[in-house]
């Protein structure tokens, strides 16, 4: 159990950073849409649209990781599972 | 016809042909849009409005006569984050629920320059957010194309206007949350305005 829960937490935290580092490390918060800016040639207005795109911010990279330590911690409650060499006869 | 006969007849004309135009500025092609802007220690707050309606009266031949209203829906507001657009909208907030528009009326405009069919000037009027009115003054700049509409609307011809501002106006001048959060959030909200309206020709 111990190892499942460090692994998991490992996981967690790898999956996350990647996560972060893939969409372009927003250091700002999360956004679950984009502005999509769109010129109008006859006035000369750039018209806003927004797209639905999850980028992640350090919101999301907090809270995974501290789930990831969460996760760690809670290994620590549990015990190596060693199994012990049986005594030959 | 002699000279003197002619002369009221052309008075005629000319104040016909510079009656003031209604420009109607609910946009069918969905461009219009009101950029807000508000600093916070990690990220500036970016948001747009684009449910735009009103009218603005100009005279081509007499700019500094424009007057009109221009009405932004308080639901159109939209940032990126739906938390923090949950808060703008929210009751502590904007309570767009409450208060459905945000308006700005013109009534005069000062220190106006025309060059061509762009036009500069101060614009005096009231503006209501958050269900406070307040008579402010915003720097604005009107471009009139004569005859663009059918290039932007097919089938139908007219002229447009365009209107930009920039302006800043102070949240606690509108008792939004007044006295709060101004470590979070900026009590100045930078707004920049670029609509375009359409007078169709009858």
């Amino acid at each position: 159990m111990k190892r499942l829960l460090q692994s998991l937490a490992l996981l967690v935290a790898l999956a996350a950073a990647t996560t972060w580092l893939a969409t372009g490390a927003n250091r700002g918060w999360t956004k679950t849409s984009v502005a999509v800016k769109t010129l109008d040639d006859v006035t000369g207005i750039e018209g806003i649209t927004y797209q639905k795109k999850f980028l992640p911010g350090v919101d999301f990279l907090g809270a995974t990781l501290g789930a990831a330590a969460v996760l760690a911690g809670a290994s620590l409650f549990f015990r190596n599972t060693t199994t012990k060499p049986t005594p030959k006869p | 016809m002699k000279l003197n006969h002619l002369i009221p007849l052309l008075g005629l004309t000319s104040a016909a042909y510079a009656a003031p135009q209604t420009f109607d500025f609910k946009d069918p092609k969905g461009v219009n849009n009101v950029v807000f802007k508000l600093d916070a220690p990690l990220e500036a707050i970016n948001g747009s409005a684009s449910a735009i309606t009103g009218t603005v009266s100009f005279d081509p031949a007499n700019p500094a006569a424009t007057t009109g209203k221009i009405v932004v829906a308080s639901e159109s507001l939209t940032v990126p984050n739906p938390m923090q657009k949950e808060h703008l909208h929210g009751a502590n907030w904007l309570d767009v629920a409450k208060y459905p528009e945000i308006t700005f009326a013109a009534k005069s405009l000062a220190k106006v320059n025309t060059e061509g069919s762009v036009t500069t000037a101060e614009a005096t009027g009231t503006f209501t957010l958050h269900g406070v009115s307040k008579e402010i003054t915003v720097p604005i700049k009107l471009t009139y194309l004569a005859d663009k509409l059918s290039a932007r609307v097919p089938n139908l011809k007219g002229d447009l206007l365009v209107i930009r501002a920039n302006f800043i106006i102070n949240r606690e001048d509108f008792n939004i949350q007044k006295g709060q959060y101004e470590d979070k959030v900026s009590p100045t909200i930078d707004l920049s305005l670029s609509i375009a309206g359409a007078a169709i020709a009858k």
